[in-house]
Order: C-alpha cells, then structure tokens, then sequence
C-alpha cells in the first residue's frame, strides 16, 4: 500500500458528501485532487483492497435476513463439510475458528423462510445441526480501521 | 425470535432502483449522483434527496469503502463473547462497542450448554499479539473479567463476499 491508499482508506470510512461534487469535496478534505482520488479509489478496486465504493446496506432493514451459524464439524469431515456449506448462495462468509464450534459463517437471504430452507439444507446434507444465533441487538461501531 | 429488525421497512419502486443501481458502486465521476439520475431517469437533485433519506432511515449505513481487511494488513481476527447477565448486557454492549477496535458488537441468543454466550464482538487487528492486548483492555476497561467468556481466532477463511440483494432485476444492464 502506499501513501494515496491509506490517506483514501482512512478517509473514507466514516460518510462520504451528498452534494453535487463529492469528490471534489472529499478530496479537498483529505489534501489531494479530485482527479488523484478518483483514480486512488479505481486503482484500490482493481487490486481488491476493497470490495466496494458505495453504500454499506442494513440487510434487515431491506426486509433481508442476516444470521451468524455455528456448526461443530468434526476436523476430518472440515473441508468436505465446508465445500456443501459454501455451496448455498445465501451463505456470506466462513471461517473457520478455534473452538469446539469450529465453522462460523453467515446466511444472508432475502425472506426470513429462506433462511430456516437454507439451515434445514445444510443439516440434512451434512448430518451436522447447524446452530442459529441471529443478532437481537447490534450496538454501533463507527468503522475506523487504520492502515 | 422477534428482533428489533422484524419489520420491513416500506420502499417504494424507486428506491428500489435506486439501492440497485448503488449496489454496483458509486459511479466514480464528477458528478456521480448527476449519472446515477441519468441511468434512473430522475434528476441530481432527487438522487441525493432520495439517498439523504435511505441513510435517516437506517437502510443506508454509511457511503464509502468497504475494505477487504486481509488485504490491507489486518491478518487477524477473533471473535471475543461473554456471558453476561441479561439485565447488563445492553450497558456492557454500548460500553464495548465505544472501544476504537471493536468493529462488530451484538446480543445475539444463547445456546444451551454449547453456547452460553450473549454478547459477541469482533475485534480486527494486524497481528495475533495486538490483538489480545485489546482483548485484555476491553475486558479492563468495560470491567468484564468476571464473566465466563471466550475468545476464537480465526484460523481459516473460505469464503468472503459482501452479501447481494436481489432488488429489482429490470435496471441490471
């Protein structure tokens, strides 16, 4: 990473200008061109240092369902069990993690029922109980990763 | 479970369009809400307008980057959870997610014996060292050692997308 990529990473975390030149005015914010920051910002997306420029969405808000699953995945099953898991599109993220519940990932759906068709999938193809935990309160963070 | 997202929030036709043309990203122009108008047939006015109001109402959390952490050096990242009396979790859940490294926070329902834990944090940093010295002071300082916690690392990540909504096909071009 260099200079540019930081000062933009940093810089655009928090909110971006609703007025007619954004850029412009981001820019001016941040001590840097218009122009330096329109092509900081394409140059990020093509390396894929970001997976997006523009709006972080509220699933459920949009009438979607997000949930966090954990599952106990038995270490010589992992890989396999993975590979079914990740085979759903509704399904975000996965990780694997120190625990006895090793694999946590998210299901993202558009309709609540989705999710438990997609929960009640994983279970009969992989004879694990997947274990639901959807949030019931999320407390706000403000996005501020240095780099 | 009820949560506090049960509802859907009502959009109209427009807004729609709208969510699905920003999904791709915000046009990188000058004037980006100028082209995003002239794709929807609405006016620069009304694209920011429209916008402004996504984000009062919460369905738009922020306009801007959303980074790829492993790629911009932030290999580590554990999942912290404490089991908190219900009746202090929403104290301790403000108070956590007040912490500079905590980029996640919620309550989320226990598990039986499996999983006793209700409060969960994500905690992001670029290296395994630093990020246990925030784990202690986050204990510390929001006076959390008393409480049957957990902390996992990740080892492995399979799968990393942002989630993709379906919204209205018909401006997909």
């Amino acid at each position: 990473m260099n200079d540019l990529d930081r000062i933009i990473i940093n810089g655009l975390q928090g909110g971006f200008p609703l007025c007619k030149r954004p850029y412009e005015a981001m820019a001016r914010n941040l001590g840097i061109t218009e122009s330096s920051l329109l092509d900081g910002l394409s140059s990020l997306l093509d390396r894929g240092l970001l997976t997006r420029f523009g709006p972080l969405f509220h699933a459920e808000k949009m009438g979607g369902t997000f949930s966090l699953v954990a599952m106990e995945v038995p270490s010589e099953r992992f890989d396999e069990v993975a590979t079914l898991v990740n085979s759903f599109p509704e399904v975000a993220h996965n990780y694997e993690r120190d625990h006895i519940l090793n694999m946590w990932f998210v299901i993202a759906t558009e309709h609540p029922e989705r999710k438990d068709e997609v929960l009640r999938g994983i279970e009969s193809l992989t004879h694990i109980k997947p274990i639901d935990l959807p949030k019931i309160k999320e407390y706000f963070v403000g996005l501020r990763l240095e780099v | 479970m009820l949560t506090e997202y049960s509802i859907p929030h009502r959009l109209d036709h427009h807004d729609l369009q709208l969510l699905a043309a920003l999904q791709k990203g915000l046009p990188r122009v000058s004037r980006p809400y100028q082209t995003l108008g002239q794709r929807l047939g609405c006016s620069e006015e009304e694209v920011i307008e429209r916008i402004h109001a996504l984000q009062k109402q919460g369905i738009i959390k922020r306009l801007g980057v959303i980074v790829r952490h492993r790629k911009v050096g932030y290999e580590a990242n554990a999942m912290v959870v404490w089991d908190i009396p219900d009746f202090l979790v929403k104290e301790l859940g403000e108070r956590l997610s007040q912490l500079d490294f905590v980029t996640l926070c919620y309550r989320r329902p226990r598990h039986g014996q499996a999983w006793p834990y209700n409060l969960f944090c994500m905690i992001h940093g670029q290296d395994r060292k630093t990020v246990e010295a925030q784990i202690a002071e986050a204990n510390r300082s929001c006076q959390l050692t008393v409480y049957p916690s957990a902390v996992l690392f990740s080892r492995r990540c399979f799968k990393q997308r942002g989630a993709r909504y379906a919204l209205n096909q018909d401006t997909e071009s």
